[in-house]
């Protein structure tokens, strides 16, 4: 039944169109890589399926309810429970400990002190960075800081996982260090995942790619930067 | 080490390269032996038939520190079979016979490159099989850039042949 539905999306800022028209389906536990080259919608469709912007025109259903209608404050609950966030760069909160921000989601959906701490150093433990539960992001290294905001983003054990480039910002070996666990700690609580990428080596960890290209899915799946055209280029 | 020994060795620690046959461990025995690269310690009889071990001689140490030394030339020749079905399908039929062979090639590497990350990131894998499917994946990778690139300057490079 979980199931996330996105309906003729259609999103533009001021006169430039981000989206024109996108449908897709995902499925409980999915794992599907939105790619396609820069400046193609990818951020704007992933904001639009986590309801942190509001389409223009078309509906994002979550289960068989519209969420696209919901107010901001409805939307904003659903991303502290069901849904999980995580961006390129963490965006820890800086002045928390490694623990709080990974405690942070739990007490705002009203879990006590020091169950949440405990599910926090448990959720460090299984990205491997448990000895840094009592240190603040700026004393961490980029790899560490992502393997704390992937803690993070799961620790609510989310139903979707939005993950926008969450590798972007790490070298090569940690970012797919990164990535393999993130993809396993997925599968394992069957949480599906939105995972934006314009790397093939990365969207090779999804179960699905849909490629965008000028803010639509390109069914030829080649998200090439011009049209193919008989011989024309 | 015997004959079968190795060949489990070769198994476990290359996984991913092209399988290699019992016939062909012992031919390759039988050269070094000849070569006096290996020694035979003679026919032994633990459990089951009589088995050979062959241990290194000096001569086979220093060949082996040798090639283990040498740097393999980087690419001294673009020798791959995609490059040449597109210059031959630009050659001899047309561009859209060159873009149907780049997008079909991009999907079975893209296949591939799926299946190689699913085997690397199953909890059971090894550190063996990771380092394995990496260099795979990285070779796959490069094609892959490659394809794209070449998919969107095919018809140029069909102007330039013809021309």
């Amino acid at each position: 039944m979980t199931k996330l539905e996105a309906r003729g999306l259609v999103k533009s800022y001021g006169p430039t169109p981000a989206l024109r028209d996108v449908t897709l389906d995902i499925d409980e536990g999915e794992i599907v890589a939105v790619t396609g080259p820069s400046g193609c919608g990818k951020s704007t469709l992933l904001h639009c399926l986590a309801g942190i912007l509001r389409p223009d025109a078309g509906e994002v259903s979550w289960r068989g309810h519209r969420i696209d209608t919901w107010s901001e404050a409805a939307r904003s609950r659903l991303r502290r429970t069901e849904f999980g966030v995580l961006f390129q760069f963490g965006q820890l909160v800086a002045e928390l400990t490694a623990a709080e921000n990974v405690a942070l989601p739990l007490l705002l959906a009203g879990t006590g002190r020091r169950a949440a701490r405990a599910a926090a150093c448990d959720w460090l433990e299984r990205l491997g960075v448990a000895e840094y539960a009592d240190v603040r992001p700026g004393e961490m290294s980029g790899g560490q800081q992502q393997r704390c905001a992937t803690a993070r983003a799961l620790v609510t054990e989310p139903r979707v996982l939005f993950a926008d480039e969450p590798t972007g910002a790490l070298d090569t070996v940690t970012g797919e260090q990164v990535l393999t666990q993130l993809v396993r700690l997925a599968r394992q609580q069957r949480t599906a995942v939105v995972l934006i990428t314009h790397e093939p080596r990365i969207a090779a960890y999804a179960d699905r790619e849909i490629v965008l290209r000028d803010g639509a899915i390109d069914h030829t799946g080649l998200g090439l930067d011009a049209p193919l055209s008989g011989g024309a280029r | 080490m015997h004959g079968y020994e190795l060949k489990r060795a070769y198994d476990q620690r290359l996984p991913q390269v092209r399988p290699l046959a019992f016939g062909q461990v012992y031919a390759t025995l039988g050269r070094l032996l000849r070569d006096g690269l290996v020694a035979s310690t003679g026919p032994e009889r633990l459990t089951g038939p009589d088995r050979t071990a062959y241990s290194l001689t000096k001569d086979g140490r220093v060949t082996l520190e040798r090639w283990l030394g040498t740097v393999e030339p980087p690419m001294p020749y673009v020798n791959s079979a995609l490059f040449a079905k597109v210059v031959v399908a630009l050659l001899v039929v047309d561009v859209e016979q060159a873009r149907a062979y780049l997008i079909a090639q991009r999907q079975a590497h893209t296949d591939r490159l799926r299946e190689l990350t699913a085997l690397k990131t199953a909890p059971s894998a090894t550190v063996d099989e990771v380092v394995a499917a990496d260099y795979a994946i990285a070779h796959l990778d490069a094609d892959l850039r490659w394809l794209r690139t070449t998919l969107e300057r095919v018809a140029d490079w069909h102007r330039e042949v013809r021309a």
